[in-house]
């Protein structure tokens, strides 16, 4: 197709090569970290720079999960700016004990602490140095999350590797868990999964397990840390698990993320406990429809050695059995798919499977790994005039869009106005939706999940296609 | 629960710690059980109406570790100047700044809608290293060519005054070579609070003011200083003006347009809402071109109508304020019975306020006051020692006032309060609902408006809907 290439070719050059950027598909580095940190039980994260992006961050969370997000700041000032952030650091972490008393203080730090030098690191030394004293000194956590390197994804792998790194110890021999790291999903499918592993009675540390603390039950009393999340124990023995489970084929792995160079230092929290504390490592994607689902639940029974339960072979029947009653209505639609890295190449891999073409594969990250692994997922499933963009901003998605004509937009909400400017409906997905509610309980992992997404799909075309109708049909 | 074996303790555990940590409270400040845990330091930021005698000290920066509901310099600039829609935005920082400002606010504009979009020069490593002027210089061009803008703002943001970027020259240089204003916000989030961030924007608002002469001005016109038009409340003064015969010149900035700003020097009279992001360009306009300024509030009946005899008042023109009171008779005589149910229905309920300015608490308050409903606690992010003794004086006793709060006072505040009701921005929205109470977002993400006369009675219902709502019911609430 000569048309696709011409687009490809105007596609390919990633956000670093462009001036400007207008209407991202991205959130910064400590804002994905923030909900890593979350996922720690009796955590309060503190970001190390200015108030106003806390602020922010709290606030863009706050309207996806509809949950308190209690985020500190140590609320730099003109004067810290110049003189460095140490007396800022400890009164923050004064202040964060005596008003929450945390079991956790997870800090992340942002562009301006970054970028003013400060070592973090030796702050939490010198702090726990003159503090050792106190009967309950919380724990303390440090993620390097300066924004201009990455973005809100390598945030959270990055705060996920860094809980890992701090608290794994090595102490006493391989115990009878497994490590799942679950990337960035909903809290709903964080239950679905910790449902599954229980199911193959597999005792298991998901990490980072924010399913209650930014989905919880209405409260009779004002919690100042929500109950829930991964506790420091678990994460302590993450290095005697026999096993980690890693969902996603990218995480924080990215050469390019607008780093000067790629000192090949990254490592996700899976690699960490391998190549220090030797767990073996299975690296699977996030199981989204039945060829992803296939994977993750065969890991599953090849780690423990169980076979997969009846209820999940019964869920898988039941899907392919909707598969079949929904493939007319996807059958050759054309979609474009957008958000974080390992999310598109999940929503695309389905996609494929069940005949929807995804025309346009968008991610704002720049990992420079997504089309390589979009060819590999897919296999034979793979669209071959596919259009792959890295650093995409979604200004440049509406441009190749008007071209590409696509029937149907799959990713979070801030793709909407594309969709209403372009009259094709959208399934929103993924992080962030601030235009509707119940964010927290979407659900699309697993063949339960899976099953809820395609009918979210098709009932979406159907209700388009009801909508533009003349006719009023009473059945589809 | 979902737990399974190995969460299982968890919950028994931490309600051990919870009585523990509360024991070893009690003998820190004994006096003060309920309030125990405000932040050092934060003392007299605090007051409770006829019990303490110290006043209320607003304007003091936010202690480190807080988790502060104020958001930065930066965002009070752009939420002043963003509604200008015939201008091009562009935050020179790291993405996130410009990120999680993108259309935020409604901001309705009836012409060109180029503020709706969010640029960046989303700056990476090695600008950050090297320095961002060049892809600054870069980024106008562009986005110049592309989108013909009446005027650029640039906005500064914290790494960038880190750096070293030399903003200014680069906006000088690009104004003269692409002919429109370009102008240097230098906003950058560390300098203080949201409210240094309105009095730079307002410089720079002045820096356009008597750059045009062009407009047609009619004798009897004002400038609508202070209105974003959220929700179409600027429509709906314009209306009202309308009606009495006067024309608004220039709306700044909701539903602006750069020349209108351009030529707000020809204005007769500066009507400036809620005195907290505009004042200080009034002041600026009276100084520099002697246009007299009035301060109004368009929230609640009351206020509402005064804005409009007061701008009568000025030009001491008898037929204009005869059309005034003919349009407040009007519309009283349907809004007054309108909210007749609503207040029946919310008698006696008793409302949180924290809000941004000191001036829209005191317009709630009344307002509240008129369907029925009891202030019990008044703050704001911004306000100060002044605002704060106007405040003061329209709430009850026993109202709990604070400066500059955060979600642990704010949900003790409730308790102690009972209140039924919570006003606030979306940050405030999970407390009030976590603790099974009533919300109305009164900040910047609403979409229905709030001024006005058919402001009123859409305030009333939507309290009423929230209040009232049954869901409730199914909320436990620890009744002390
Ligand atoms: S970096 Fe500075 S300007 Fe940007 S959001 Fe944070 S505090 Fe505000
Ligand atoms: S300064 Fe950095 S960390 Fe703060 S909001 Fe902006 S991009 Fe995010």
């Amino acid at each position: 197709m000569q048309k696709a290439e011409s687009i490809k070719k105007k596609v390919m050059p990633s956000g670093d090569a462009f001036a400007s950027s207008c209407n991202a598909c991205k959130q910064c580095t400590p804002l994905g970290a923030c909900i890593a940190f979350k996922g720690i039980e009796g955590v309060l994260p503190m970001l190390h720079g200015s108030q106003g992006c806390a602020t922010y961050i709290r606030r863009y969370l706050i309207s996806h999960f509809r949950e308190p997000v209690d985020i500190a700041s140590s609320n730099f000032s003109e004067e810290t700016t110049i003189f460095g952030g140490n007396k800022n650091f400890n009164t923050g972490i004064d202040n964060i004990i005596k008003q929450y008393h945390p079991r956790v203080i997870a800090i992340a730090s942002t562009c301006l602490s970054e970028t003013i030098g400060e070592d973090v690191q030796r702050l939490i030394y010198e702090y726990q140095e003159t503090h050792n004293w106190m009967p309950d000194l919380p724990v303390m956590i440090f993620a390097s999350t300066p924004s201009y390197q990455g973005t809100h994804s390598e945030g959270f792998h990055e705060a996920v590797f860094a809980a890992v790194k701090t608290l794994a110890e090595a102490f006493g021999p391989v115990g009878d868990h497994i490590n799942l790291f679950s990337n960035m999903i909903s809290p709903e499918d964080i239950r679905h999964l910790k449902e599954i592993v229980e199911d193959f009675s597999i005792p298991a540390m998901l990490f980072p397990d924010y399913s209650d603390t930014l989905d919880n039950t209405s409260w009779d009393s004002y919690r100042r840390i929500p109950d829930g999340g991964t506790t420091v124990d678990e994460l302590k023995r993450s290095a005697q698990a026999y096993a980690s489970v890693e969902l996603g084929y990218i995480l924080n792995s990215g050469g390019m993320n607008g780093r000067i160079k790629d000192n090949g230092t990254k490592q996700s929290a899976g690699e960490y406990l391998k190549n220090k504390f030797d767990v073996p490592l299975v690296r699977t994607g996030l199981p989204v429809g039945i060829l992803e689902s296939d994977k993750f639940f065969n890991s599953l029974s090849s780690i423990s050695g169980k076979a997969i339960p009846v209820k999940y072979q019964r869920q898988r029947g039941r899907l392919v059995d909707l598969y079949i009653d929904g493939h007319k209505y996807v059958s050759d639609k054309r979609a474009v798919i957008y958000g974080e890295e390992d999310l598109v190449v999940a929503l695309a891999a389905f996609a494929a499977e069940i005949g929807i073409k995804p025309v346009l594969c968008a991610s704002g990250g720049e990992s420079g790994k997504l089309a390589e692994t979009l060819r590999k997922v897919l296999g034979k499933n793979y669209y071959e005039d596919m259009v792959v963009g890295q650093g995409m901003s979604f200004e440049r998605m509406e441009e190749v869009m008007q071209e590409l004509k696509p029937d149907l937009m799959i990713g979070n909400s801030k793709g909407y106005y594309i969709a209403r400017k372009m009259d094709i409906p959208i399934v929103r997905t993924g992080f962030p939706i601030h235009d509707r509610i119940g964010a927290q309980h979407s659900h699309m992992l697993g063949y339960e999940g899976t099953m809820i997404l395609f009918e979210q799909i098709v009932n979406t075309l159907l209700e388009d296609k009801q909508r533009k109708s003349p006719v009023g049909y009473k059945y589809m | 629960m979902t737990d399974n074996g190995l969460y299982g303790f968890k919950a028994e555990m931490r309600s051990m710690q919870i009585q523990s940590i509360t024991k070893r409270q009690d003998k820190i400040t004994p006096k003060q059980k309920s309030m125990a845990e405000y932040l050092e330091g934060r003392e007299n930021q605090i007051v409770t109406k006829g019990v303490d005698s110290h006043e209320l000290v607003g304007g003091k920066p936010s202690v480190a570790g807080s988790v502060s509901q104020r958001a930065c310099v930066f965002c009070g600039s752009r939420v002043v100047l963003y509604p200008i829609a015939d201008a091009l935005h562009l935050v020179h920082g790291p993405i996130g700044c410009a990120s999680y400002t993108w259309d935020i606010r409604g901001a309705l504009s009836s012409g060109p809608e180029l503020h709706r979009s969010s640029f960046s020069t989303d700056l990476r490593e090695k600008n950050i290293v090297f320095g961002g002027q060049d892809k600054l210089y870069q980024a106008l061009h562009e986005l110049i060519d592309k989108h013909h803008p009446k005027a650029a703002f640039v906005y500064s943001t914290c790494i960038v005054g880190v750096i070293g970027d030399d903003v200014q020259s680069v906006c000088k240089r690009v104004q003269k070579e692409k002919d429109i204003p370009v102008i240097a916000v230098m906003a950058e989030g560390f300098q203080g609070s949201k409210k240094d961030g309105y009095k730079i924007a307002c410089d720079a608002l002045f820096s356009l003011v008597g750059t045009d002469e062009s407009m047609e001005v009619s004798p009897l016109s004002i400038n609508i200083l202070g209105d974003f038009n959220l929700a179409g409340e600027l429509w709906m003064l314009e209306e009202y003006y309308k009606k009495m015969g006067i024309q608004i010149l220039a709306p700044i900035t909701g539903d602006g347009r750069v020349q209108k700003v351009q030529n707000a020097h020809r204005a007769a009279l500066n009507v400036v809402q809620c005195s907290g992001s505009m004042i200080h360009l009034a002041k600026l306009m009276k100084e520099k071109y002697g246009i007299p300024f009035i301060k109004v509030s368009y929230f609640g009946i009351e206020d509402m109508s005064d804005a409009l005899y007061e701008v009568a008042k000025f030009f001491k023109d008898d037929s204009v304020m005869d059309k005034a009171r003919e349009l407040v008779k009007d519309q009283l005589t349907t809004l007054i019975p309108a909210l007749e149910p609503y207040k029946r229905a919310l008698q006696g309920k008793k409302a949180a306020i924290y809000v941004g300015g000191a001036f829209k608490a005191i317009s709630l308050v009344k307002a509240l006051r008129l369907i029925g409903m009891k202030t019990v606690i008044a703050g704001t992010q911004t306000g100060n020692t002044e605002d704060y003794r106007l405040l003061k004086t329209i709430c009850d006793d026993g109202c709990i006032m604070v400066d500059d709060s955060n979600p642990v006072e704010l949900s003790e505040f409730v308790k102690q309060t009972g209140a039924d009701l919570f006003i606030g921005g979306v940050k405030e929205r999970p407390i009030a609902y976590k603790l099974g109470i009533g919300f109305c977002d009164h900040n910047h993400e609403r979409k229905l408006a709030l001024a006005g006369y058919d402001g009123m009675l859409n305030f009333a219902k939507e309290v009423y809907e929230t209040v009232t709502s049954p869901v409730w019911q199914f909320v436990n609430k620890n009744k002390e």
